[in-house]
């Protein structure tokens, strides 16, 4: 789960990390105040879940209260890349000497909290690692330990030779580490982390995401969650408990198990068209869920014929295809629905669909095979 | 020989009382799996409908049966704690098929596990089958045949959907074996495939990877260097858009690594033929043995 740069500096500042003080408004004419109580100059943020915001024109600086109501006026409503900026941040700003980068993954190989820091501040780390990797430290972390002194110490001298510099990263590196550790983060980042012209750091951006398998026992945390930045159906998918993501084609997918439902989506393009969405229906096999999947996909008005691969295991077969009986009763539709049902009472489920307008399929390949047909019609 | 299960496997359910473990509980007794007792803490003295008796801890439990091997069917708040009783009491083998454990939370099981000697295989499993031995965990055992086939993967139905092509052309398993669609596992890839490489059963290994990290690519690096037995793959997500999570929590591509085409394109050059559709496996597979 993404949350906003507030939140995030939130977060930080709760470890200590040295985040400039700053007020979130929604009306252009409060910046003029929140700009009055900071001092200016200001920075006037956009506050939306997307990369880029730099680029895109959403974050201008301000040097009078009177010029940071204008540039938040220009920031508010704006649209960058698809999402509309509804808040701002207006951030006390600070004059930048150096940018460094600093952020924490859990390496997958490893099993461990890694800390990325690097000189080449400011700009999108995936850039640096491609084109400068050298000008990266990554730094394996010990759950059991934490991060250790000698770590800090091989960290701050990679990032400079100045004493004054490197005695205040120390604790930026140990606070970043607890503050992913505690928010169950899988990514925190600090981007940049400057050192202004006075010699003192601090960190300038904030940026994290949290663990959604986590969230039951962050109650504060799941709160932050900015559901306008999803699509409704991703949204509504959530709510029933179904993993979905939209796709811009035209054959709509309802499919148990992730592999599975990847599987379908590539092997709807290997015959020559395009899948509508992902749509992993989970292990249970709950006709109320494939209704609700059914009412998801139905949102989309490309969507020309509705596919459904099931191999039941636990999902029994004869199950989903009530369930079907049921949404195509209950659900205005005029896509036609293509079955492919195999394993788990398989048989019963056959009965189930002969004499209704459900077309069967033999297999997974057929499946797809007739929906392109059909959708092509 | 087949790997990690078989009828040595005498196998305690934790969560046995629940809706999902009482059902697979008698699924795997069915199949023929040596299910020595159950935990639910709070219902220890009970026994279930199969007769199988439950204990409140696993410490009580491993004591009274002898069990080797653990399976867990429990909320994902409580798994955690599930995956440390069992090696605390001892088990070698810990299956967690219940989904949802904080990636922090595994960070810190692995070395706790590993310290006492436990192998963890997920969490987010569908579990270890041996066909004709034992099946731990919630796969239907019937699509499954005996044979001389290794098949490891990251998902579950996708692992059903290309089993049934292998057995339905008489291409037989040693083991499949679900490892989990999580960032972060007890047995990867790259572990699994040293278990199928020390097994006299297995001839070839069918893997079966999806986007997100880069264990594929590691993989590929084994073969490459000479891996003991022939392989077979086939990797879901081609068409997944980058920065969204595949269902899987580990089923991710991020800043434009994890991709499938990445993953292809390493196999192919370790000499690995890559299927294009789960049934196309079989294909490559006869190829192979021919």
């Amino acid at each position: 789960m993404k949350i906003h740069e507030v939140d995030a500096r939130g977060i930080f500042s709760r470890f200590s990390l040295p985040v400039p003080p700053s007020r979130l408004i929604t009306e252009a004419e409060q910046a003029r105040a929140a700009a009055g109580e900071l001092g200016c100059p200001v920075v006037v943020k956009a506050q939306v879940l997307v990369g880029g915001r730099g680029k895109a024109g959403g974050v201008k600086l301000a040097s009078t209260p009177a010029e940071a109501v204008e540039k938040a006026r220009s920031i508010l409503g704006m649209d960058i890349k698809g999402l509309t900026v509804e808040k701002v941040l207006i951030a006390k700003a600070v004059d930048i000497a150096e940018e460094f980068y600093a952020g924490m993954v859990i390496d997958r190989i490893s099993r461990k909290p890694l800390m990325m820091i690097s000189p080449a501040g400011g700009i999108d780390i995936e850039e640096v690692a491609r084109s400068t990797p050298e000008k990266i430290l990554k730094v394996k972390i010990d759950p059991a330990t934490g991060l250790l002194p000698f770590q800090v110490r091989r960290m701050a001298s990679f990032l400079t030779g100045d004493k004054e510099i490197a005695r205040q990263l120390g604790p930026v590196f140990t606070a970043l580490y607890q503050a992913f550790m505690e928010v169950d983060a899988s990514l925190a980042e600090i981007n940049p982390l400057v050192v202004d012209p006075q010699g003192r750091v601090w960190a300038i951006d904030a940026k994290i995401n949290i663990d959604d398998n986590s969230l039951f026992r962050h109650r504060d945390l799941a709160g932050m969650r900015d559901e306008s930045a999803e699509d409704p159906g991703e949204v509504e998918a959530r709510n029933s408990d179904l993993s979905f993501v939209k796709l811009d084609g035209n054959i709509g997918c309802i499919v148990n198990g992730a592999g599975l439902a990847m599987a379908t989506m590539d092997m709807i393009k290997h015959y020559g068209a395009e899948p509508a969405n992902f749509l992993d229906i989970g292990g249970s096999s709950n006709p109320e869920k494939v209704l609700a999947a059914m009412k998801i996909i139905l949102r989309d008005k490309n969507v020309k014929a509705i596919l459904i691969n099931i191999f039941g295991g636990i999902t029994r077969c004869d199950d989903v295809a009530k369930g079907l009986i049921e949404a195509r009763k209950n659900l205005k539709m005029d896509v036609p629905l293509i079955v492919r049902l195999t394993g788990t009472n398989e048989e019963e489920a056959k009965k189930i669909i002969r004499g209704t307008d459900l077309v069967s399929a033999e297999s997974m390949d057929d499946g797809v095979k007739k929906a392109i047909e059909m959708a092509g019609r | 020989m087949s790997i990690l299960v078989d009828k040595d496997t005498r196998l305690i359910v934790q969560g046995i009382t629940g809706r999902d473990g009482g059902f697979h509980a008698s699924q795997m007794l069915t199949y023929g799996t040596k299910v020595v007792g159950g935990v639910t803490p709070g219902k220890g003295g009970m026994k279930t409908e199969d007769g199988v008796p439950v204990f409140n801890s696993m410490e009580e439990a491993v004591r009274a049966t002898g069990a080797n091997t653990s399976v867990i069917y429990v909320p994902a708040a409580f798994a955690a704690d599930a995956v440390y009783e069992a090696s605390d009491a001892g088990i070698k083998l810990v299956v967690c098929i219940s989904e949802g454990i904080p990636v922090k939370e595994m960070i810190r099981i692995l070395p706790y596990t590993r310290e006492r000697g436990t192998r963890v295989i997920g969490p987010n499993s569908p579990g270890v089958i041996s066909p004709g031995k034992a099946k731990v965990g919630i796969m239907p055992g019937d699509i499954h045949k005996e044979g001389n086939i290794g098949v490891v993967s990251r998902s579950g139905t996708l692992t059903y959907e290309v089993v049934y092509h292998l057995s339905r052309n008489g291409l037989g398993q040693s083991t499949c074996m679900g490892i989990g669609g999580d960032p972060v596992i007890g047995t990867n890839l790259l572990d699994s495939m040293a278990l199928f490489a020390a097994d006299d059963e297995t001839d070839l290994v069918v893997l079966i990877g999806e986007i997100g990290g880069n264990d594929e690519e590691l993989a590929a690096g084994i073969i490459r260097d000479g891996y003991p037995k022939k392989v077979a793959a086939f990797i879901a997500g081609r068409t997944a858009p980058p920065g969204k999570r595949m269902g899987h929590a580990g089923a991710i591509v991020t800043g434009g690594t994890g991709t499938a085409a990445e993953k292809i394109a390493a196999f192919e050059e370790a000499g690995v033929e890559v299927a294009t559709t789960p049934s196309q496996i079989v294909d490559i597979v006869k190829g192979l043995m021919a």
